[in-house]
């Protein structure tokens, strides 16, 4: 008698989860629906782009995931994103096949506690500063993967075939982080973003150019990266329409609003 | 027959929950080795164990200055932990009045309740800074990150220690201070020794909140992967390396991060062999002091 029940209840249990699940995929409309995913540094920017997008088109779902550049060209390439977003220049070898939109552009500041009286460094010096070979600086890094930390290496060490960041550099897992070890030692110096600078650091002049939108922008300031949306092929769609917004006024006043520098 | 099943379902479903947790440890357990094996036979368990250099970007894994970063914190923070909670669990257990104890273990407590995070960002933000101007270099260094550990497995020992004086028969106390010892000699001789299995579970248990904590010791302790040269030096632990290079890590780095729990699983593992060893041996010297 009590067995009846139970098969009875498992039965109807069954049948519900196996009608949500066949009409939860149903419902689901592809044509809507973009993933993006890669560089953590470009994730904030596009997380309000994808926000402020949806709103004007609310049929547009648009997800935003992190996980480090290299995981945004692996998306895009094997097709589980259609938009992967990348920190740092692409070389079109490294990612045949793929397309490149620069939807903004960004300055990495050399930071260094305010009481300390360094204000002007040469791009060598950064590099020996960083190589370990200047022992009155405490150098603080990022971590291993992070987008930021890689762009550096690419932009003042030589590429991950050039000199490596020390070894004994403080190493610190956020922006902020970083910020805070800087701003609490006078001898500390430290890279990070243009866009997520305050006042608690101060930000070294590198060849005599002071790091601002205008100097990333013009192209004088040297140590900068794209911030690059990529689509395997060109962008059809409303991946396309997407981003054509994104370069569109509209879409850069969001960047500028980030902190980024517009194209 | 109705009973019957119900007796049988309520028997099973007890089972269950009871098993549960065991399952739920061997499925991590299974899920961390089989991630992590890759990475180990790749690299070569000896290499990796025993490598000094860890550089993702050039596929070079070593972990044996986190595990001796790891060993290195937790062995400082118990250092400082065990004399301050042992000592502070025989004053609120035996010598501090009832008002007192009543203001003072609710505060202990607290400080287990504090998330470590909160603990990483005082670290940060009050530690690091004033280690730099009383010792000297960066101020992230291993001993920042012991004496912040210290402060959090301090309430652990301590409420665990003081548990296993209180338990302690009315009755050894009494024939102790009736065979005329004083209160510090019947504390000495008599309870503390009594009580001391209780006091190495509260040990073995704070140590593994040490090693196993990841947040705070990544704001402190400045995660350098070389072996620091002091304890004033910089040091990261397998939890940090874990935790600071997860959300990017692909491939080969992803299963030695994994190969990195590993590792950090049969630290563990020995660690509480040798503490359980020791208790077990101690319990049998003491001489029935065990409750």
């Amino acid at each position: 008698m009590d067995t009846k029940y139970i098969i009875g209840a498992i039965v109807i249990i069954v049948v519900i989860i196996g009608v949500a699940l066949y009409a939860g995929g149903a419902f689901t409309k592809p044509e809507g629906k973009i993933t993006i995913v890669g560089s953590t540094s470009v994730q904030p920017v596009a997380e309000k782009l994808a926000e402020a997008y949806h709103n004007a088109n609310p049929d547009v779902n648009i997800t935003v995931q992190g996980g480090g550049s290299s995981v945004g060209l692996k998306s895009v390439q094997d097709g589980t994103a259609q938009i992967g977003t990348y920190s740092s220049k692409l070389s079109s070898e490294k990612a045949p096949g793929i397309e490149q939109y620069v939807i903004a552009n960004d300055g990495i500041c050399i930071i260094v506690n305010k009481d300390s009286n360094v204000t002007d460094l040469t791009a060598d010096q950064v590099k020996e500063i960083f190589a370990g070979n200047d022992s009155s600086y405490t150098v603080v890094t990022r971590e291993e993967g992070s987008g930021t930390r890689d762009a550096f290496i690419d932009l003042i060490m030589g590429g991950k075939n050039g000199t490596n960041i020390t070894k004994s550099a403080i190493v610190q897992s956020s922006t902020d982080a970083v910020k805070q070890a800087v701003a609490g030692n006078p001898n500390a110096i430290g890279f990070m973003s243009l866009a997520d600078v305050d006042d608690s650091v101060k930000v070294v002049k590198i060849d005599g150019v002071e790091p601002s939108e205008a100097t990333v922008k013009d192209g004088s300031y040297k140590i900068q990266r794209p911030f690059l949306f990529l689509t395997k092929g060109a962008a059809t769609g409303v991946t396309l329409e997407f981003i054509n917004w994104c370069l569109s006024a509209e879409g850069q006043k969001i960047v500028q609003e980030e902190g980024a520098v517009p194209v | 027959m109705a009973r019957n099943w119900e007796e049988f379902l309520v028997e099973k479903v007890l089972l269950l929950a009871a098993i549960s947790s065991i399952i739920i440890i061997l499925l991590i357990i299974g899920f961390v080795i089989q991630q992590g094996l890759p990475a180990m036979e790749q690299v070569g368990p000896l290499n990796f164990i025993f490598g000094m250099d860890w550089s993702p970007s050039y596929d070079i894994y070593g972990v044996f200055p986190m595990i001796v970063g790891s060993l290195g914190m937790m062995a400082l923070a118990l250092l400082f932990a065990v004399p301050l909670s042992i000592f502070g669990a025989i004053f609120l257990a035996e010598v501090a009045p009832k008002t007192m104890r009543r203001i003072l273990k609710p505060t202990i407590q607290t400080l287990a309740g504090i998330p470590s995070v909160i603990y990483g960002f005082f670290g940060l933000i009050v530690l690091v800074p004033f280690m730099r101007i009383h010792f000297g270099g960066s101020g992230f260094s291993m001993l920042t990150a012991s004496i912040i550990l210290t402060v959090m497995v301090l309430p652990t020992i301590l409420s665990i220690s003081e548990d296993a004086l209180r338990s302690i028969p009315l009755e050894y106390k009494e024939a102790s201070l009736a065979l005329g010892a004083t209160h510090w000699q019947t504390i000495k001789n008599v309870i503390f020794p009594a009580a001391l299995p209780g006091i190495v579970t509260g040990i073995i248990l704070g140590m593994g909140r040490a090693i196993g904590e990841t947040m705070a010791v990544i704001m402190v302790a400045g995660n350098t992967p070389i072996i620091p040269g002091s304890i004033l030096e910089p040091a990261r632990a397998l939890t940090s390396n874990i935790a600071l290079e997860m959300g990017y890590a692909l491939g080969l780095h992803y299963n030695a991060l994994f190969a990195t729990g590993i590792v950090l699983l049969m630290m563990i593992i020995v660690l509480l062999v040798i503490t359980n060893y020791i208790n077990y041996k101690r319990k049998v010297t003491v001489g029935g002091g065990y409750l």
